[in-house]
């Protein structure tokens, strides 16, 4: 019943979208003429195309940290074995507005209130990770033993101690993975956020799509799969020597 | 003698060498840090005017402009959810039989686990941004383009999901099948299917709630959906419009994720 149901809505929602086969056929002509002007990829351009690989970089790597350290905070304050309800609900609330946007929209709202460059792209991420971090951080806090908690509060340490000794150590190897998961994920965003203006080579491969000059759109994008893809495998030799 | 050494020796957590690594790696994330701080060109004034220019752009967009939600909003919002699920369900049907080639122990041949694993990497590494660009090029703009959009991102993550489920399947009941003689499509659909089904159906739902809010970003590059009517609002500086989009996206991504956690229990 549930199937058909579906099969139901399936069929309405591809009469809306106008998932047409004449339409689709139509496309696979223009298709095979796009490829042709993707291929060969223009690497001439490159100092225009390093450039905003750096500065996408270092996007994703200041948004990554920042946004660490605000989620660290604020996941605490979220934790329900931890905190009272009062102080868990409007973290939660904070994390689940920021994890709800896309972070190019998020983007869109830092371009018009700092200007463009990558400072918006920076600001960005960083809220979009602190959607995400804080998420996974808040769950795997409250997956801990409460046993050592009480252990070192019975000691009479004071709260920060409290947190350093008893909570921190439980948790560190799952945060380095979920630190070095955000990593990822801010290196993909970070390619993107400049098709609004937030900096990093996301404007420069908008431009040129809209310049048609679609060999160095070629370009443009081996280089950002390369460089995802060394990010991976960087991040998981991270993850090796923690063991996360 | 013995219990004086003993005494001695010092307890370490670590090895020598994964404390060295551990260092390296410290040393290099400080480095990294330290390194793109200081080169990014962020200009110091921006910063410090933020908090300001940030409270200004709220008062405009207060109090947002309900009225324009069932004019524009709402059709445009839907067109989001079709583009969503049409392109996770086609995402899908794509990524089988990659997730099928790529495990290795359904498909003997390490060519072919590595073609399919390049098919898989590329698709997950172009973003769904990119993809919405390509094909608002070929096909057009319109749902259409983000639907293909949604799709083809989908693969890689889906497929790359999937290949890893099918790897640690159990090979007791495969070769139970094989031994009898069943035919290959007998030991996928008896064998592998029953054990992945739990993995397979949360992944895909998974997918699709990531699909819900890559589907409202797609029409600020023209691919429909809700994000053109963001992007119209944005343009003409209506910014108690922008406000009441966002606040509609917001109450769609919570009702995706609420309607996820209730499927999932009922169907896991």
């Amino acid at each position: 019943m549930a199937w058909l149901l579906f099969a139901v809505y399936f069929v309405y929602a591809l009469s809306r979208l106008e998932l047409t086969p004449a339409r689709f056929l139509a496309g696979l002509d223009y298709g095979y003429k796009f490829l042709t002007k993707l291929f060969p990829p223009d690497f001439h351009r490159w100092d225009l195309l390093l450039k905003g690989l750096k500065e996408s970089l270092e996007i994703a790597i200041i948004a990554s940290v920042l946004g660490l350290m605000v989620s660290l905070p604020v996941s605490l304050l979220a934790a329900r074995n931890l905190m009272p309800a009062w102080v868990t609900w409007p973290a939660r609330l904070v994390m689940v507005i920021c994890r709800s946007f896309h972070p190019v929209i998020i983007a869109i709202l830092f371009v018009k209130a700092v200007g463009f460059g990558a400072l918006a792209g920076i600001l960005a991420l960083t809220v979009a990770s602190l959607g995400f971090l804080g998420k996974l951080f808040t769950e795997a806090i409250e997956e801990i033993s409460l046993k050592q908690v009480e252990a070192v509060r019975a000691t009479g340490a004071p709260f920060m101690s409290v947190i350093a000794y008893g909570v921190l150590p439980q948790v560190f190897s799952r945060f380095i993975g979920f630190a070095s998961y955000e990593l990822d994920s801010n290196l993909r965003n970070s390619t993107m956020v400049g098709i609004v203006g937030a900096g990093g080579i996301g404007g420069t491969l908008f431009a040129a799509f809209q310049r048609f000059d679609y060999d160095f759109v070629c370009a443009i994008i081996l280089s950002i799969i390369g460089m995802i893809i060394v990010g991976e495998v960087l991040t998981n030799a991270m993850k090796k020597v923690f063991r996360a | 003698m013995s219990a004086a050494t003993a005494v001695d020796r010092e307890w370490k957590r670590y090895s020598t060498g994964e404390r060295l690594a551990r260092f390296v790696v410290y040393l290099a994330i400080v480095a990294a840090v330290v390194a793109s701080i200081r080169t990014v060109e962020v200009i110091p004034d921006f910063i410090l005017d933020a908090p300001e220019q940030v409270a200004d752009l709220l008062k405009r967009m207060w109090p947002p402009d309900v009225a324009s939600y069932p004019q524009e909003i709402h059709a445009a919002l839907l067109d989001s959810l079709h583009i969503a699920t049409v392109g996770t369900v086609l995402g899908v049907m794509m990524a089988l039989p990659f997730g099928f080639l790529a495990a290795r122990n359904v498909t003997p041949w390490l060519w072919l686990n590595w073609l399919a694993r390049l098919v898989l990497i590329a698709t997950r590494s172009v973003n769904t941004l990119v993809f919405a660009l390509f094909f608002v090029a070929v096909f057009g703009p319109g749902a259409l383009a983000g639907t293909l959009a949604i799709a083809f991102h989908s693969i890689g993550f889906v497929g790359r999901l999937f290949s890893e489920a099918l790897e640690s399947t159990s090979p007791g009941p495969v070769e139970a099948l094989r031994a009898a003689g069943a035919p290959g499509a007998s030991v996928i659909s008896f064998g592998y299917w029953p054990q992945v089904v739990p993995a397979f159906w949360s992944l895909v739902l998974f997918r699709w709630d990531i699909n819900v809010r890559e589907s409202i970003v797609l029409g600020l590059v023209g691919a429909g959906g809700v994000g053109m009517a963001l992007d119209n609002a944005l343009n003409l500086f209506q910014w108690p419009r922008v406000a009441m989009v966002l606040l509609a996206i917001l109450g769609v991504v919570i009702a995706a994720e609420v309607a996820v956690t209730y499927i999932r229990k009922k169907i896991i």
